[in-house]
């Protein structure tokens, strides 16, 4: 498969990590922002190859593990309504809320269905004009550009029972509380990849400017999560911080305008509450007043009990890099996941998950 | 947030187009990159090809890839 | 118009025994199947094997199969897992009320071709109706019996360190061509089930070498949940390798697509066997004579580290645990 194969290639990893010990002299902490990230290098074994100076430690960049309970309380509620079709991506199926997950909530006759592409639910909606098609809309920019098509679309074509319950995220905003939280001393950031795709790399440059801690956009493959590695480790080493992008075919500094140009005529900013972290200003998006009529918030009345977390769950602590898996003293032992207790081992990118799966 | 799939554009109508990967084909939407051309490689996000690759500048990382590693190996 | 199931072929009735008489009798004939008695009685002596299984695949017709081969292959296979030369079926249908009389037909057309493949007789059935609403469309049991040849002893719980882990073929196909049906994919898959009867494979591979110790079809949960039952029961390590497993192009970029694991995708027509190391060449040789073992290969062994664990080793040379699978494959975009 071209633009994959390639950057899968055995030799160049171990080149790679050849290169990246010859380099680290020092102890480094790297952290990948994104669940992606962490996935593709547990499932490399990728913290196996490279030396023990570099550190590499799991951040927040899973929108599906920092939704706050509150949140999935709410699209459960909205699945209990009558005559709704509550339409998903699959990592929300599992996700445990205060109460129950959807996946309990379609078993009790909810209506709920598993889409791959917002263009999915729309049809849905078409398909289905008596009943009210609400769409979970999380992520963070990499999908909020594809969910502001589909409300374009929606209102363009008089859809008038496609609804979206908006829990879109961004990600800098989260990277500056983190940084400036200051619980964990940071040297790097290997920069989501896919996110950077849409925003480009500027929005960044305050990492490096006011905190001195080095940036590189990193894609998915080994060989493009080594070359990153790599390339922060020269950075650091030569005290040098700056954002560079590595994952060259898919990021141009400037973003994708036209994607750019969608979310702003669909959203605007707004304060988000992020599990583990707690409410961030302007960390999240909301659907601007002339779409009022399809936000599932403003559209719905839903009352809901009052929000419970799971004690002893630490995915809090663990989305900020604070703790990993191994601290957690239900990892494992309570939490699996079959019968995940918090977002982390759930979300097929969480970190409990990935260390569950593929950790030796 | 992550999963995007390099896939190639088979077709175009209008704003979707007919992508094929390994033999597997979709039809997704192109609203996000107006610009892609028949032939042109593009990241498939949830259905929707959120950029066009650069052959040139997925060549740049090739190139940063080999700097990197000649340094290495010349060192 | 098409003639449909009504709630009366069930119910013992004229109808009943019409549908037996015109659609079931004349593809499955055989003189047991005929007497139409309660019960088949027949001699059989020597050690047995017997297996069930129930069949609820969603959509019914799939690329390369539908339900009816499913639920042949699928008993047939349980038997030959054992090392059993299977001989006779039992075939029970649990009907929706509203399937065409079309559709049942091209099921049972199925199931006659695959019994016919294996040679294996179906020999007492049993139909049933249900409200619509109350079956999706159609489900299937089987209940299968065959004859273990002396000496034989195949068993989950007899890996020994040392033997060699041998896969007969490509995975993925079954899980990858049935989800390419499933309606909200819209994905245009090049891909057939691999649904087939393994039986024959099995008995060549018995020829071949008295050591095979394991043989298990990596159905539901795929290669790796079948890896680490063995790795449970036998109470040994299983080490594979990334570079050795063979999947399709096509399997493999769909996985891309939905972010799935072709580790864990369903296989229908696929064996793993565990064999002592000395034998391992001889029979590959024997399955790559047949042809549904031309792509067989070697891809790990077993260990005495890491017991009950199964590890890969990936492309670029480090090691991951392989687990079972845990719930159902979602596609995901994260």
């Amino acid at each position: 498969m071209k633009f994959i194969d390639e950057y899968r290639d055995a030799e160049l990893g171990k080149k790679l990590v050849n290169r990246i010990e010859q380099l680290s002299t020092r102890q480094v902490r790297l952290m990948e922002f994104c669940g992606g990230h962490t996935v593709a290098i547990m499932r490399n074994g990728l913290r196996q190859l490279l030396p023990p100076t570099v550190e590499m430690l799991s951040g927040p960049g899973c929108p599906v593990c920092v939704t706050a309970n509150a949140d999935i309380d709410k699209a459960i509620a909205l699945a209990r309504l009558p005559d709704v079709i509550i339409t998903t991506f699959g990592d929300m199926m599992k996700v445990p809320g205060s109460y129950s997950s959807l996946q309990q909530v379609r078993a009790e006759e909810a209506d709920i269905r598993i889409v791959y592409s917002t263009q999915d639910a729309l049809q849905i909606a078409r398909d289905n004009p008596k009943r009210s098609v609400i769409f979970i809309g999380i992520g963070f920019e990499t999908t909020a550009p594809t969910i502001a098509a589909s409300i374009l679309q929606a209102k363009e074509e008089k859809i008038e029972n496609f609804y979206v319950l908006c829990l879109l995220k961004l990600c800098p905003p989260v990277m500056k509380a983190l940084l400036a939280l200051g619980e964990i001393k940071l040297d790097g950031i290997v920069c989501p990849g896919h996110v950077s795709v849409i925003i480009g790399s500027h929005p960044y440059e305050f990492i490096p400017r006011d905190y001195g801690v080095a940036c590189v956009v990193s894609g998915f493959e080994p060989v493009d999560i080594l070359l990153s590695v790599a390339m922060l480790v020269e950075q650091i080493e030569n005290r040098k911080p700056r954002v560079e992008i590595a994952y060259r075919r898919g990021v141009k500094p400037e973003g994708n305008k036209k994607a750019l140009e969608l979310m702003g005529r669909v959203f605007e900013s707004g304060d988000a509450d992020w599990r583990g972290i707690g409410v961030i200003p302007a960390s999240g998006l909301k659907l601007r007043k002339e779409y009022a009529p399809l936000d599932a918030e403003r559209a719905f009345s839903i009352t809901l009990e009052p929000v419970r977390e799971a004690s002893g769950c630490i995915c809090g602590d663990i989305l900020r890099g604070v703790k990993i898996p191994a601290d957690c003293k239900l990892f494992r032992k309570v939490c699996l996941p079959e019968h995940p207790v918090g977002p982390c081992m759930v979300s097929s990118e969480g970190a409990c998950a990935a260390y569950y799966q593929y950790g030796v | 947030m992550c999963l995007a799939v390099p896939v190639q554009v088979v077709s175009i109508q209008d704003t979707e187009a007919e992508v094929e990967i390994g033999g597997v084909r979709r039809r997704v939407s192109i609203m996000l990159t107006p610009e892609a051309k028949v032939g042109d490689y593009v990241l498939l996000h949830t259905g929707y090809a959120i950029n066009v690759i650069d052959e040139a500048e997925a060549q740049e990382t090739l190139k940063l890839l080999t700097e990197m590693i000649s340094f290495g190996e010349d060192a | 118009m098409d003639e449909t199931i009504l709630l009366a072929h069930g119910s013992g009735s004229k109808l009943s025994h019409d549908l037996i008489e015109k659609n079931f009798l004349p593809p499955l004939a055989n003189p047991l199947l005929a007497r139409l008695d309660d019960s088949a009685v027949f001699d059989l002596s020597g050690r047995l094997a017997f297996t069930t299984d129930s069949y609820v695949v969603s959509p019914i017709f799939f690329p390369g199969g539908d339900i009816g081969k499913l639920a042949v292959c699928g008993t047939i296979n349980d038997l030959a897992m054992s090392g059993a030369t299977p001989l006779y079926l039992s075939l029970s249908l649990i009907i929706e009320e509203g399937l065409t009389l079309d559709e049942l037909n091209r099921v049972v057309s199925s199931v006659k071709a695959a019994a016919e493949e294996a040679e294996v007789k179906i020999i007492t059935g049993d139909t049933k109706v249900v409200n619509r609403g109350s079956a999706d469309k159609l489900f299937i049991n089987t209940s299968g019996i065959g004859a273990v040849p002396r000496g034989v002893d195949i068993s989950g719980a007899n890996a020994q360190i040392g033997d060699k882990v041998i896969l007969s073929g490509a995975i993925g196909d079954h899980g990858i061509a049935v989800m390419s049906q499933r309606e909200g994919l819209k994905l245009s898959v090049p891909v057939q089930s691999d649904c087939a009867p393994l039986n024959k494979l099995v008995s060549q591979m018995l020829e071949a070498s008295p050591r095979i110790h394991c043989l298990r079809d990596p159905t539901r949960g795929g290669l790796a949940t079948a890896l680490n039952e063995f790795a449970k029961q036998s109470k040994v390590g299983i080490r594979i390798e990334e570079d050795r497993i063979p999947v399709r192009d096509s399997v493999r970029a769909t996985c891309e697509l939905l972010g799935f694991d072709p580790l864990y995708v369903a296989n229908e027509g696929k064996l793993i066997a565990i064999v002592a190391s000395q034998d391992a060449d001889q029979v590959l040789a024997k399955m790559k004579q047949n042809p549904y073992g031309v792509d067989a290969c070697v891809i790990g062994e077993v260990t005495e580290e890491h017991k009950g664990r199964v590890i890969m080793r990936t492309r670029l040379g480090a090691s991951r645990i392989v687990d079972m699978l845990s719930g159902e494959l979602l596609p995901r975009i994260c």
